[in-house]
């Protein structure tokens, strides 16, 4: 072993804290070997994504951890679960699957966990400082508490999560260290016209682009208004943590890190220069998007990453702007959030507007990990670089990208309708 | 002939088994099916193909942070691939690897090697890995 651990490292090791307690610190000591870590270290808060499959394994794990006694030692949130878990038996969802799901999360409130039930934990409750060291699992909350917070967390995966939890420590490594977080691609935005940077499209097509380009690399982007919104910053962490492995970028004059160019390379050379230009936008769309235009459409997602009230705000007046028209009867119109959105939206008087649209608003889940999908669901569409990303694999569907506007206009139409961007191919 | 290179263990382990071969990295999650071994990542190059039981040889994981979860469960139902080679270390799969390690006692030997080496495997070629990251090709007969 050449991790140096300290004396309650040892002794978690060793099993004085308990079994679950030693269980999660071997898996953290074993980690830390992997990783080339010289030594353990603190962090503040934790992020649980393990709660959001429901597998024979991830059942097994929970309820192992907690029947052995586990108990988080830090604030830790929970990501979205496999389940809405108020309002499940609305859809189908087989009972044996909802009483599994029910046990697992239960098994994490139980070690003390908070069930705030939402996969962009970085809008609702025990939002992560600037500089504050903490195990977040779960790709979109990791990229968004690295670039946008400023918070310090690794692309942690499911089961090191609540292990961090229970003993509050991790490896000393990676983006937990200032030296690490050193920005190493410049990506700079040529022949972009400001005026497609306020297109909801935009950011979910370059984060994909950004994913492709930079691997796991840490890409700094020159050219984003200092007015670019928080929704628009997660939709492009989101797709860039899909299909890439970016668990941290910087944007000059935007993100905490990077005031200046110098600061977000930390006075050293880019590792290397590329130029986005509109063709790349373009060749974005096209790979996200499978599903043909005017394309019947079953069903539209929104809120991957879960809607934050803004994003609400914006979709009601979309849908004011629509004249009173409804949904078409063939589609179904999902928007996945969290309960501490929704109360919000209970405060306004925004829901009576939505559901009288024929939106069902779906808490504490997603489509990926529950079947609220009605099952003969062939083509779907969204906002999401993330959804769009995984839903034909994840839901054996086409899809379609496009804006908010144009999902609402979809939906109305029972077809796929993009308005003229500059990025869909007409 | 039998070509012989050392890699690096991640998660060491002996294992045996066709190679399947990609030159794209991959998210288990989003892009395999735990209880069937297929590939679904339908943008992915090896869209369809089955890993179960073979040494998978891709560069490297990206993606979701369930990619842990996904290789716990298909080392659970007997799905997993017999090792998996990269070019670069995901420590996600590392972790997916030792937790069924933890869990169950049973693993997926995840080496790591050098593009020349991750060049030379083919896909076909029979490997033998050994713990110590020594891996043997035995290259596929041409017919």
């Amino acid at each position: 072993m050449t991790v140096k651990l300290n004396e309650k490292d040892k002794r978690m090791l060793q099993g004085e804290y308990g079994k679950a307690t030693k269980l999660a610190m071997s898996i953290l000591v074993r980690m830390a070997e992997v990783y080339g870590a010289e030594e353990m270290m603190d962090v503040a808060l934790a992020h649980i994504d393990g709660v959001g499959l429901l597998s024979e394994a991830s059942l097994e794990f929970a309820e192992t951890l907690a029947t052995l006694g586990g108990r988080v030692a830090i604030p830790t949130t929970l990501n979205m679960v496999p389940l809405d878990i108020q309002q499940w038996e609305k859809w189908k969802i087989p009972e044996d699957y909802a009483h599994r799901a029910l046990r697992q999360i239960r098994a994490y409130i139980n070690m003390g966990c908070i069930p705030t039930c939402t996969c962009a934990p970085y809008q609702g409750y025990l939002t992560p400082r600037f500089g504050q060291q903490i195990a977040w699992a779960e790709s979109n909350a990791i990229v968004y508490a690295n670039s946008v917070l400023g918070a310090r967390t690794n692309r942690y995966g499911d089961y090191i999560d609540i292990c961090a939890a229970i003993t509050g420590r991790v490896p000393k490594y990676g983006l937990h260290l200032k030296a690490n977080r050193r920005g190493q691609l410049l990506l700079r935005l040529v022949d972009i016209e400001p005026a497609w940077m306020k297109s909801d499209t935009f950011y979910p097509l370059l984060g994909h682009f950004l994913g492709r380009t930079a691997g796991d690399k840490i890409p700094v982007i020159e050219g984003l208004p200092a007015q670019v919104t928080d929704d628009q910053l997660k939709a492009l962490g989101a797709a860039a943590a899909s299909s890439g492995a970016v668990a941290l970028f910087h944007a000059v004059g935007v993100t905490p890190e990077a005031h200046t160019l110098e600061e977000a390379f930390q006075n050293e050379p880019p590792e290397g220069v590329i130029d986005v230009h509109p063709d790349d936008l373009v060749a974005a769309q096209k790979e996200l998007s499978t599903a043909e235009a005017d394309a019947p459409l079953d069903a539209v997602v929104l809120g991957c990453p879960h809607f934050s009230f803004t994003e609400f705000q914006q979709l009601a007046q979309i849908i004011q702007a629509q004249g009173g028209q409804s949904i078409h009867s063939g589609v179904q119109f999902v928007v996945l959030t969290n309960q501490l959105t929704l109360s919000l939206l209970q405060r306004s008087n925004l829901i009576t507007l939505l559901t009288s649209f024929g939106i069902q608003i779906v808490l504490d889940t997603c489509d990926f990990h529950c079947p609220i999908l009605h099952s003969e669901t062939k083509v779907i569409m969204t906002n999401s670089g993330k959804q769009a990303y995984y839903a034909p694999g994840e839901l054996g569907v086409q899809v379609a990208l496009g804006t908010m506007a144009d999902c609402v206009r979809s939906a109305i139409k029972g077809r796929v309708v993009r308005s003229e961007t500059p990025w869909t191919e007409s | 002939m039998d070509r012989i290179v050392m890699g690096k263990p991640v998660i060491s382990g002996a294992a045996e088994g066709l190679a399947l071969v990609s030159k794209e990295p991959l998210s288990l999650w989003g892009g395999l099916n735990a209880y069937t071994g297929e590939i679904i990542d339908r943008r992915h190059e090896r869209s369809g193909a089955i890993v179960t039981g073979k040494v998978f040889v891709f560069p490297q994981g990206r993606g979701s942070s369930t990619a842990s979860a996904i290789l716990v469960e298909s080392v659970k139902a007997g799905t997993a691939p017999a090792a998996i080679i990269n070019l670069k270390l995901d420590p996600i799969l590392a972790l997916g690897a030792i937790v069924a390690d933890e869990l169950y006692h049973k693993t997926v030997p995840i080496i790591l090697v050098s593009r020349e080496d991750f060049e030379a495997i083919q896909e076909g070629d029979y490997l033998e890995i050994a713990p110590d990251g020594t891996i043997t090709i035995r290259a596929r007969q041409k017919e």
